[in-house]
């Protein structure tokens, strides 16, 4: 990159809105999956819309490729650098523009962290719902790109579900308005298809959100099962009797092993651990709650404790929300898979991943939406150990192929990324992609926003869209699809 | 070869194709009962199966001709006139439950199975698809997905948006793509479905759909109460949306001829919903109305009906208001509608409204004009789904601002020969 670009974009962000160092470049080299590392050109941190715009004004002309990030959390590569190309972190736009309780709308600059959406509406007794259990540190800009999740999602849905408008600077540096604080704004549903598109669609300067008025009540139940064939069936028999609780989690012994190791959340030592909350008037929780207890104890639950207090429920999440990082207490080395099966197929599958875990020789620990079919099986390893790291990916990845064979899918919440595009053509039929890639060529048809994340192989913009034909560098041998 | 002659002989070549797609028996001439606002096509073609439907739609995409996907024929009046109409390409034939997983809470249905038989279907296992949508009984679920059509239910359960997890599409070109799938929680790749939720069939002919469902409730009460003004019905509006109530549904009623009714829904269990009723009278300054019971949840489908009482002519629109700008914006429309104009209107706490406006076309024009006028300054919107015969020219969706051009580009990239429902979505769409 010439030194008159370095110039040209320091002028908009100023000195210190550009990072230029090696050695500062390094804290961007990746995000939260850290097995990926790209060191990018160069670092921008714009703090208003206008300079995002100017920044992509400069690319765009320039052809220079540019990856949005957030807080870095994410666990799939998306916010990797490409080579050649800068990164553009959000940061300092982490202003809370507008809280309006009549309307539970909060208006937010991308940088601003999801707890702290909850903690200025909290004292109306709001919530923002999407719940990553990253959410002391994670954005609301990095949220929108992935579409996150987390516990309460079963009952609350995902930030899809949450976000109502967006304003967003695309590929070109033009601005556009998704969306809006009134619902159903006419025309396409681009808003639907921008959140959850890994920044690949451009870059959200601006989102509003809707909150939730907190239930008058939340009770926790923790039960313990022999293993997740017990704890399993008590999900089923939940579901199947008519209730949406409010989230249920379940956790394998290896993995309520590490959370105590790491928390002390004072969890049972269990084959598994169901922890499921509901929320709602107090009459009506109780009386749900009396239900979920039977069901429990009818599949072979020894131990059932409620939380009585907001410490006591807390507690009991901490160990539940620590458990990726707790993996780190009890391996040197782990990789977090985030597969998604239809919930009724989870004694197959967990079955079928204790035989693969046995045949690789390594440890999976098991952590579940298990409400949604969401499944985090973490690969324990040891790098230093040779070949170990090749055999948890493999393993890994097997995980996965499990999962779509399921009839489910590679990724619940983490999203796609760097890191398991080559398994959406295991996934999806090459239609089905060419289709998506429609949507992406009519958002940037240069390809400069986060390219080559999502998709195993991108499709040139200028071709006339029409039945996928083999690209010439392909039919010739020279490039190939994965 | 003259331009009409080169036309007709398009038509008969595409006619004995798509015999030979389809049999002789699926496809037919159109008659005054496939009008498309105002627009008289040339084939009603009837597939028996999706790869058959994407064929078809090669077709007619080859032969330049105009495609216009219906269901039951329920909102084919929603949208603009269309510029061309050629085929009329019916999923009447797709109608079946594909598969209902109960234990995983999702279903799988062709996209011309109604909602009244999917609901039936679903119900055999104490589930439901939370949408109360208009017409269930002639309704698809493909016609309501693309004019994402939803009911009061939805300030508990969200729209299709959120209750659609996956669907299969025809392009205009043949392809038939799918995304998302049987999973509720699935973020791998971009969101089709959503997509193709409400853009009117002009992106795709939707074959197929899985959503995920809801179970039945064990118990529902409705509650009403008559309120003195319009105002003093959005305060309690208001106040129900601010409480801990956990109620399914809460809509505002209004009209010419009747005093503003707030109505309330709950669903749960017996206990839960003793302790709410009895909180919730408590809020009402009046006594509840009795006897209406679930009838009040009709009050949409009532307000958009053409048998409803009045034989004369009107107009019917979907409005999006702040929630908090309810009683503002029905008293935006009573103002203008005065003395000559016979309005009601039905709007859910959510902020979205529909209205109906009985009086002769220009009347009921310049009523709309001034409205949509008045709700897009405040960023809401207004869409037009069924005018008077002296209203044409009024476009049906009113402004969608600053991302008209990326929505064409969208459209160019999967219909680029304009084939589906041409002229008939926003701005020319």
């Amino acid at each position: 990159m010439e030194s008159r670009i370095f110039d040209e974009l320091r002028k908009i962000v100023g000195p210190r809105g550009l990072i230029t160092s090696r050695e500062e470049l390094h804290t961007y080299e990746c995000d939260g999956l850290t097995n990926f590392r790209v060191l990018p050109r160069a670092v921008l941190l714009p703090d208003s819309t206008e300079q995002v715009q100017k920044i992509v004004r400069v690319c765009h002309r320039e052809r220079i490729p540019f990856v949005a990030r957030g807080s870095g959390t994410g666990l799939s590569g998306g916010a990797l650098p490409v080579e050649n190309g800068v990164v553009i972190s959000l940061t300092r736009m982490n202003r809370i523009l507008e809280v309006d309780f009549a309307n539970a709308r909060v208006v937010v600059e991308p940088g601003v962290i999801n707890l702290d959406v909850t903690g200025r509406v909290a004292p109306q007794e709001y919530f923002y719902a999407p719940d990553p259990s990253s959410q002391s540190i994670c954005s609301i800009g990095g949220n929108v790109a992935e579409n996150s999740g987390g516990a309460h999602c079963l009952k609350y849905g995902f930030t899809t579900t949450h976000v109502l408008g967006l304003e967003v600077v695309l590929a070109d540096g033009s601005l556009v308005h998704l969306g809006g604080k009134t619902l159903d704004a006419p025309g396409y549903d681009l808003m639907g298809v921008f959140v959850g598109s890994e920044g690949t669609l451009g870059i959200a300067t601006k989102i509003i959100l809707r909150v939730v008025k907190r239930p008058e009540c939340a009770r926790t139940l923790l039960a313990a099962f022999p293993s997740t064939n017990e704890a399993g069936a008590a999900v089923s028999d939940t579901i199947a009797a008519g209730m949406l609780p409010a989230a249920i989690e379940m956790m394998d012994n290896l993995a309520i092993q590490a959370a105590e190791a790491a928390v002390h959340a004072n969890y049972p030592n269990c084959g598994a651990l169901l922890l499921v909350e509901l929320d709602g008037p107090v009459a009506e929780v109780a009386a749900l709650m009396a239900h979920v207890d039977e069901i429990c104890r009818k599949n072979g639950a020894w131990e059932i404790r409620v939380a009585q207090s907001d410490a006591e429920r807390a507690l009991v999440w901490k160990g539940r929300k620590a458990a990726f990082a707790a993996m780190g207490r009890i391996s040197p080395n782990y990789i977090v898979q985030d597969g998604v099966i239809p919930r009724t197929e989870l004694p197959n599958v967990m079955r079928e991943i204790g035989r693969l875990s046995r045949e690789a020789g390594l440890r999976v620990a098991n952590v579940f939406h298990a409400g949604d079919g969401n499944l985090h099986p973490l690969v324990l390893f040891d790098r230093r150990i040779p070949g170990q790291e090749e055999t948890a990916e493999g393993l890994s990845s097997r995980i996965l192929e499990l999962c779509i064979a399921a009839g489910g899918s590679i990724t619940g919440e983490h999203g796609v990324g760097e890191d398991k595009k080559k398994m959406m053509s295991k996934m999806y039929s090459e239609p089905d992609l060419e289709t998506m890639q429609r949507v992406r060529c009519a958002f940037d048809p240069l390809q400069l926003s986060n390219p080559s994340k999502i998709f195993p192989t991108p499709r040139l913009c200028g071709e006339k869209p029409g039945e996928y034909v083999a690209h010439p560098l392909e039919a010739a041998g020279i490039a190939e699809r994965f | 070869m003259d331009a009409s002659v080169s036309a007709k002989t398009t038509a008969n070549t595409f006619e004995t194709d798509a015999r030979a797609i389809v049999t002789a028996k699926y496809v037919r001439a159109a008659g005054t009962n496939d009008v498309v606002a105002g627009v008289q096509p040339g084939f009603v073609v009837e597939p028996g199966s999706e790869q058959e439907l994407a064929k078809i739609l090669k077709l007619a995409n080859a032969a330049g001709l105009a495609v216009i996907p219906r269901g039951g024929g329920t909102k084919a009046e929603w949208g603009n006139r269309p510029a061309r109409a050629d085929v009329v390409l019916s999923t009447a034939r797709l109608h079946r439950v594909i598969e209902h997983a109960w234990a995983d809470l999702t279903v799988s249905v062709e996209a011309g199975c109604t909602i009244e038989k999917l609901q039936e279907t679903l119900a055999k296992h104490g589930q439901r698809l939370a949408l109360d949508a208009l017409w269930p009984e002639r309704a698809t679920v493909g016609g309501v997905l693309s004019t994402n059509d939803s009911g009061a239910l939805r300030l508990r359960f969200g729209s299709l948006r959120d209750l659609v997890i996956g669907v299969t599409v025809a392009l205009a070109d043949g392809t038939l793509a799918s995304s998302g799938g049987r999973v509720v929680k699935n973020v791998a790749g971009y969101d089709l479905p959503k997509l193709a939720t409400g853009a009117l069939g002009t992106l795709g002919v939707i074959t197929r759909a899985f959503f995920r469902l809801h179970p039945l409730p064990k118990e529902t009460r409705t509650i009403s109460c008559a309120t003195k003004d319009i105002q003093e019905a959005q305060r309690l509006v208001l106040a129900i949306q601010n409480s801990k109530l956990a109620h399914s549904a809460l809509q505002m009623r209004s009209g010419a001829e009747i005093r503003p009714r707030v109505d309330v829904l709950f669903e749960g269990t017996e206990a839960g919903l003793t302790a709410q009723m009895e909180q919730l009278k408590l809020m009402m300054s009046a006594e509840p109305v009795a006897g209406y019971g679930r009838r009040v949840w009709s009050a949409r489908q009532e307000i958009c009906s053409a048998d409803n009482k009045s034989a004369g002519e009107f107009a019917v629109a979907k409005f999006a208001t702040l929630p908090a700008l309810i009683a503002d914006t029905v008293d935006t429309i009573a103002r203008l509608a005065a003395a000559e104009v016979r309005w009601g209107v039905v709007a859910q706490a959510t902020g979205i409204g529909w209205v109906r406006l009985e009086a002769k076309g220009q009347v009921v024009e310049s009523v709309l004009r001034e409205f949509r006028a008045g709700l897009e300054r405040g960023g809401g919107s207004l869409v037009i789904v069924h005018r008077p015969a002296g209203m044409v020219e009024l476009d049906a969706w009113g402004n969608v601002g600053d991302v008209l051009p990326l929505m064409r580009a969208v459209k160019w990239q999967f219909d680029p020969g304009g084939t589906l429902n041409p002229g008939r979505f926003v701005g020319g769409i």
